[in-house]
């Protein structure tokens, strides 16, 4: 056994553990750390895959970015679990259904012509000054660049949508114009007045 | 398995050789701080232990080492005392592409920008878990205030580099500094200039200092996310801040000052440059602490979103601009790359 399969070995079971963990740790938290061990070493076997770019991306975007304001609804809105846990024995059928189709489904695709491992002749490695990073960009910017900015444009109206539907105006909310604070003059705010002294 | 067994020896040596000067410089920009921002304010500073107070780290270094780590008692125990390894560990990590000379390297990837980009960006988890598990609402509130900040800021940052890695053509902070030889005006401080400084204050607000410290505003919520730390748990706190501001000043000299290259040709380049370069920026740190009043929550964010995001972006554009007419000296170095 190689160092690399070995490393593969090891990254792939704390993926797995980490997995299993989202979906059977009580505590929404802990599942949403157990989330980002999961992308983190996701993250290190598409390291070993020599998809470097897509891996520290990976970790950037998910673990960095995605995750941390997962954790911040889970923290802040205080997920109680035990109305969640009601009906299992009803929901369980229907879940073993469509847990089946989907079983199914991807058994006729990986198993059959795709997926076939002889289909996937392992691709030369690489020289040590190839950049991954501008192979993805030459591709990205110049053969699939259609493609590449119809999937922007997607993400920006999903943007535009996401604000549109949770901006609510409401008259009574109170916040900060900034201009009207800097341009405040002395006069606005302050009165002087003249008094006599007291006498005693 | 020989070769392999050395190689771990000589890049564990490595990372030593980069750890601990890293601890040393920490204790001692700790005492810098206190004895700058001492002369700013008229007075003495440390003085006490060792020659000149030269010995105040070690000093309180040894009262944190024999002070117990107390657990709240319904803290989460784990996560609780996770939480300073998981903001230091990425602190540290950082390290390993930062270029100190053209050879000295530990890792010289090709994504090295990105790997610090990410690198920097785990390390909130450290901050939001602390307040999580104390189980503490200021704590909590801390937490909640510091990662708000870090997250908002980070694009603002992410946007300054991108600025600086379309001018240098690579990802690698090695090269991104071979592109700037030939002396200061080389340098991507000019061009990138207006990037230069959200870059360096937005890196500021990474690390919850002064100005930008609401995180801990000790008038509202008593010390932010780590009140409920005390002893080694809260010096492992102190490092990982500490070692980010290094490593926000490490960047920008990277980025925007040349690294190891001398400011005026006919002096040689070296290591030297890379260390009196970064003590400059840290000192800077210092000097923000010193003179500005901290900012308020909804200007903090003001500053954030509608200031700098428009800026960097703003200035993207006028770059792509200048490389793709070859305008001024300092576009030129894409030619070769472009291919």
């Amino acid at each position: 056994m190689s160092f690399e399969l070995f490393l593969f070995y090891v990254f792939a079971a704390i993926t797995v553990f980490g997995a299993a963990c989202v979906i059977t740790v009580r505590n929404p938290v802990h599942a949403a750390m157990f989330l980002v061990l999961t992308f983190f070493s996701t993250a290190c076997i598409w390291m070993l895959l020599e998809a470097e770019f897509l891996a520290i991306t990976l970790v950037l975007v998910y673990v960095g970015a995605v995750m941390v304001l997962f954790l911040f609804v889970v923290m802040m809105l205080d997920v109680n679990v035990e109305p969640l846990r009601e009906g299992f024995v009803k929901y369980l059928p229907w879940g073993a259904a469509v847990g089946l189709l989907m079983f199914i489904e991807m058994a006729f695709l990986i198993t059959e012509r795709y997926f076939r491992s002889e289909n996937y002749p392992i691709p030369a490695a690489s020289a040590a000054d190839y950049s991954n990073t501008q192979e993805l960009g030459r591709l990205l910017y110049d053969k699939f660049l259609f493609q590449f900015e119809v999937a922007a444009v997607i993400l920006l109206v999903a943007i535009v949508a996401a604000i549109a539907l949770t901006m609510r105006r409401r008259p009574e909310t109170k916040y900060q114009k900034p201009h009207q604070q800097v341009d405040v003059k002395k006069s606005d705010r302050l009165r002087i007045v003249q008094m006599p002294t007291e006498k005693r | 398995m020989l070769d392999g067994l050395i190689l771990l020896i000589t890049t564990v040596l490595k990372i030593v050789a980069i750890i601990l000067p890293l601890l040393i410089s920490v204790a001692y920009l700790t005492l810098a701080e206190r004895k700058v921002i001492g002369s700013m304010q008229v007075r003495i500073g440390p003085n006490r232990v060792g020659w000149k107070g030269l010995g105040q780290p070690f000093a309180d270094l040894f009262k944190l080492l024999t002070k117990e780590v107390i657990v709240p008692t319904n803290a989460s125990r784990f996560l609780f005392l996770t939480a300073p390894v998981l903001s230091l560990a990425p602190a540290f990590a950082a390290w390993a592409v930062i270029p100190f000379t053209g050879d000295l390297v530990l890792a010289d990837v090709n994504a090295g920008l990105l790997y610090v980009l990410a690198m920097t960006s785990i390390g909130v988890y450290g901050v939001i878990i602390a307040g999580w598990a104390s189980n503490s609402k200021y704590a909590f509130l801390g937490a909640m205030r510091s990662a708000a900040q870090i997250v908002s800021y980070e694009i603002a940052m992410s946007f300054a580099l991108v600025g600086v890695l379309m001018v240098a053509g690579s990802l690698n902070l090695g090269d991104i500094v071979r592109a700037q030889e030939g002396g200061i005006f080389h340098w991507f401080l000019i061009p990138l200039f207006p990037l230069a400084i959200v870059y360096f204050i937005s890196g500021v607000a990474e690390t919850n200092r002064a100005p930008f410290d609401v995180a801990e505003g000790e008038s509202e919520i008593v010390a932010g996310f780590h009140v409920d730390y005390s002893g080694m748990a809260f010096a492992v706190f102190f490092l990982a801040e500490y070692a980010n501001m290094i490593m926000i000043s490490v960047l920008a000299v990277v980025m925007f000052l040349g690294g190891w290259l001398s400011p005026v040709s006919f002096i040689p380049d070296g290591i030297h440059w890379f260390f009196i370069k970064t003590s400059l920026m840290l000192f800077f740190f210092l000097w923000f602490r010193a003179t500005f009043p901290r900012y308020r929550y909804d200007q903090i964010m003001r500053l954030g979103w509608k200031v700098f995001i428009p800026i960097t972006i703003v200035w993207i554009a006028v770059v792509g601009f200048a490389i793709y007419f070859d305008i001024g000296p300092w576009f030129d170095i894409r030619s070769g790359v472009t291919g």
